[in-house]
């Protein structure tokens, strides 16, 4: 910033200070720099306003009875505006997913690792495939649930076991378990810690 | 503008003067669209969709504006505004509708047709390699102003294309998720999406129309190509803009827009889908989700990718998509051959028709339903894609023996190529004139 120009022009010019730095110099990066920081701040609303809203937010948790949901039954219901899967796992499917070794499994994980301790039969996930988002069938009764009787995704063909895991298709991982808890025994509040 | 013999604007009028000697818009314009701009004298039909290109951005921006007088971008009252008020109340509301539809596939095949002419013609090699990235960006603005305005309707194809689509954020590690949901503001498409995607898709039109301006500007420094590929040498070579080629393409734009007329009064959902009239249901997906025609040869890269290879299948899929269209910037310098027009080069001209078959098959592909075969047939069809820009092209533009070209437009234009015509090689170094008009 410093030209031969600017040096000729003034009082500005008489402030010398150490390392042949003029104050003027120091204005015009401080000027600058000032107005830099102040148009990359005001980026930030602009930013941030896309990110969900508190209104969206709120509806962070959902609250669910399941008392009547029997063995072998599932709901689908909607938590941040996504379906998701609770489905009161049968005794056979509960051994047949515990029989599936974790060597085969593309997303390994045991049903335990993706229920809670004490609750085996209780399996919640999103009813969204981890492919392109669709919504597996397979949740309700007389649905296709494909070759390994837990979901299919009828939109690229991937199919789910009894544990809602990745057997076969295109998607990469296992059905998601969102964060739930078991605010009594038949209620179930998912969401509930309020992280992802 | 480019050549020493274009006309110099001369007012008659005077108030005309009066502004030009004030503000020189008139001036621009004549230079740009008028008698001031030479063109060559050789164009053939495929040098009309440029400027049909630009007629249909401006039938969608106007129906697209009186469309949004009508429309609520809510997720309770889209659908209803759509089909409901607009397509029964609104009075010529189903024509507009209709025609801002089918605008939109029109706008598209248009541009298709004018980037295959750029890839024949070598209209993207020097001096014009910014009228041609610059062309890709209006792509890439279309395609993003193309996918929002059909998530508007709030049909289920509407909304699982917006879930599919904002899904290809999600594959991408660590910060994927969190892209995905600070473009949807929420977990999944909802009213905010939906209100975001409609401002995007009323504003990016006049982003695409500005970036037109740029196209057009910076291909007229170098003046429009031609289907010889070789440059203007003198005034024999050219015709004034105005009315020699206006007069054509108004009369080609007549042609293009009787097709248009008939396919929107009796064919108009023929290019659609008919889940899209159905109101967008979050908890059920659409057996079939496809997006619109223009997407099918990109949706069929992306479902090729089935096979994890150290990244997850769906993440090479994504990237392979993008990377098909970004590619494309690279051609002025994948493709060295000195030689612009397809015409004078027997090798090339041949691999050229192999792409535009092998494009058509993935588009075939990425329409229909997944099946076995398909898939295959597209994971063919998506490496010969990438084989022909990136080995193919290069290779031929290299070993490649072209045609002696001629001596100039005009004797060209003469039919007397083979008495006039001269070595190739004796043009090789003058750098020059091929094509790519959005606008001549």
């Amino acid at each position: 910033m410093a030209t031969k120009a600017q040096s000729a022009e003034g009082p500005a010019t008489t402030g010398h200070a150490e390392g042949g730095v003029r104050r003027r110099d120091f204005l015009n990066v401080a000027a600058v720099s000032f107005a830099g920081v102040g148009g990359v701040a005001a980026l930030a609303p602009l930013l941030v306003q896309m990110a969900p809203s508190a209104d969206v937010l709120a509806m962070a948790t959902t609250e669910v009875d399941i008392a009547k949901i029997q063995p072998g039954q599932g709901i689908k219901t909607q938590w941040r505006k996504q379906p998701v899967f609770i489905r009161n796992l049968t005794p056979k499917e509960i051994a047949e997913a515990n029989a599936v070794s974790l060597s085969d499994l593309r997303d390994p994980q045991t049903l335990a690792e993706r229920t809670k301790p004490g609750k085996t039969n209780w399996l919640i996930t999103l009813g969204v495939c981890t492919h392109l988002g669709c919504v597996p069938l397979g949740i309700s009764e007389g649905e296709n649930r494909g070759p390994f009787g837990g979901y299919f995704c009828p939109c690229h063909g991937s199919m789910y076991d009894t544990a809602a895991r990745i057997r076969q298709g295109p998607a990469p991982k296992n059905l998601f378990v969102p964060d739930y808890e078991f605010t009594s025994p038949t209620t179930v509040l998912i969401g509930g810690t309020g992280k992802k | 503008m480019s050549f020493s013999w274009a006309k110099a604007y001369e007012p008659k009028h005077p108030v005309m003067r009066w502004i030009d000697e004030r503000l020189p818009l008139p001036r621009v314009v004549y230079g740009a669209v008028g008698g001031g701009y030479p063109v060559p004298r050789n164009l053939n039909y495929f040098w009309n969709f440029g400027v049909l290109a630009g007629v249909f951005l401006t039938i969608q921006i106007v129906t697209g504006i009186v469309l949004a007088m009508h429309y609520y971008a809510t997720t309770d009252g889209a659908f209803n505004s759509v089909n409901g008020l607009i397509m029964r109340d609104v009075n010529a509301g189903w024509l507009l509708r209709y025609a801002h539809m089918n605008g939109a596939s029109f706008f598209f095949l248009v541009t298709y047709i004018h980037i295959f002419r750029g890839l024949y013609y070598g209209s993207y090699k020097a001096p014009r390699e910014l009228v041609w990235m610059l062309g890709l960006v209006i792509y890439l603005l279309m395609m993003a102003t193309g996918f929002m305005g059909y998530v508007l309707p709030w049909g289920q194809m509407s909304y699982w294309g917006a879930q599919v689509i904002t899904g290809f954020f999600s594959a991408f590690p660590l910060v994927g998720e969190p892209i995905r949901i600070w473009l949807l503001g929420g977990y999944a498409p909802d009213e905010a999406a939906l209100t975001r995607f409609f401002s995007l898709h009323y504003l990016l039109p006049f982003v695409i129309a500005g970036v037109v301006i740029l196209h057009i500007w910076a291909l007229h420094i170098p003046g429009s190509g031609n289907p010889t590929g070789v440059d203007v040498k003198d005034e024999r070579d050219t015709l004034p803009f105005h009315p020699f080629y206006t007069a054509k393409d108004g009369w080609f734009a007549a042609a293009v827009l009787l097709v248009y007329a008939v396919v929107t009064y009796y064919a108009p959902n023929y290019l659609g889908h008919a889940d899209n009239y159905i109101p967008a249901n979050p908890l059920a997906t659409p057996a079939h989700i496809v997006p619109e025609w223009y997407f099918w040869p990109f949706y069929a890269i992306l479902r090729s990718f089935t096979v994890d290879f150290v990244l997850a299948a769906k993440l090479w899929g994504v990237l392979a998509m993008f990377i098909s269209i970004l590619l494309l910037f690279f051609l002025p310098w994948l493709d060295k051959s000195p030689v612009r027009s397809g015409n004078y080069r027997p090798v090339f001209k041949r691999f050229f028709w192999l792409l535009v078959v092998d494009v058509l098959i993935l588009g075939y592909v990425g329409g229909a339903p997944i099946s076995p075969g398909r898939i295959a047939l597209g994971q063919a069809a998506s490496a010969y894609y990438f084989l022909h820009f990136l080995v193919i092209l290069p290779l031929v533009s290299r070993f490649e023996t072209t045609l002696p070209l001629p001596s100039s437009i005009s004797t060209s234009v003469l039919h007397g190529e083979e008495a006039e015509a001269a070595p190739a090689g004796q043009t090789k170094k003058r750098g020059g004139s091929v094509a790519t008009a959005t606008a001549r």
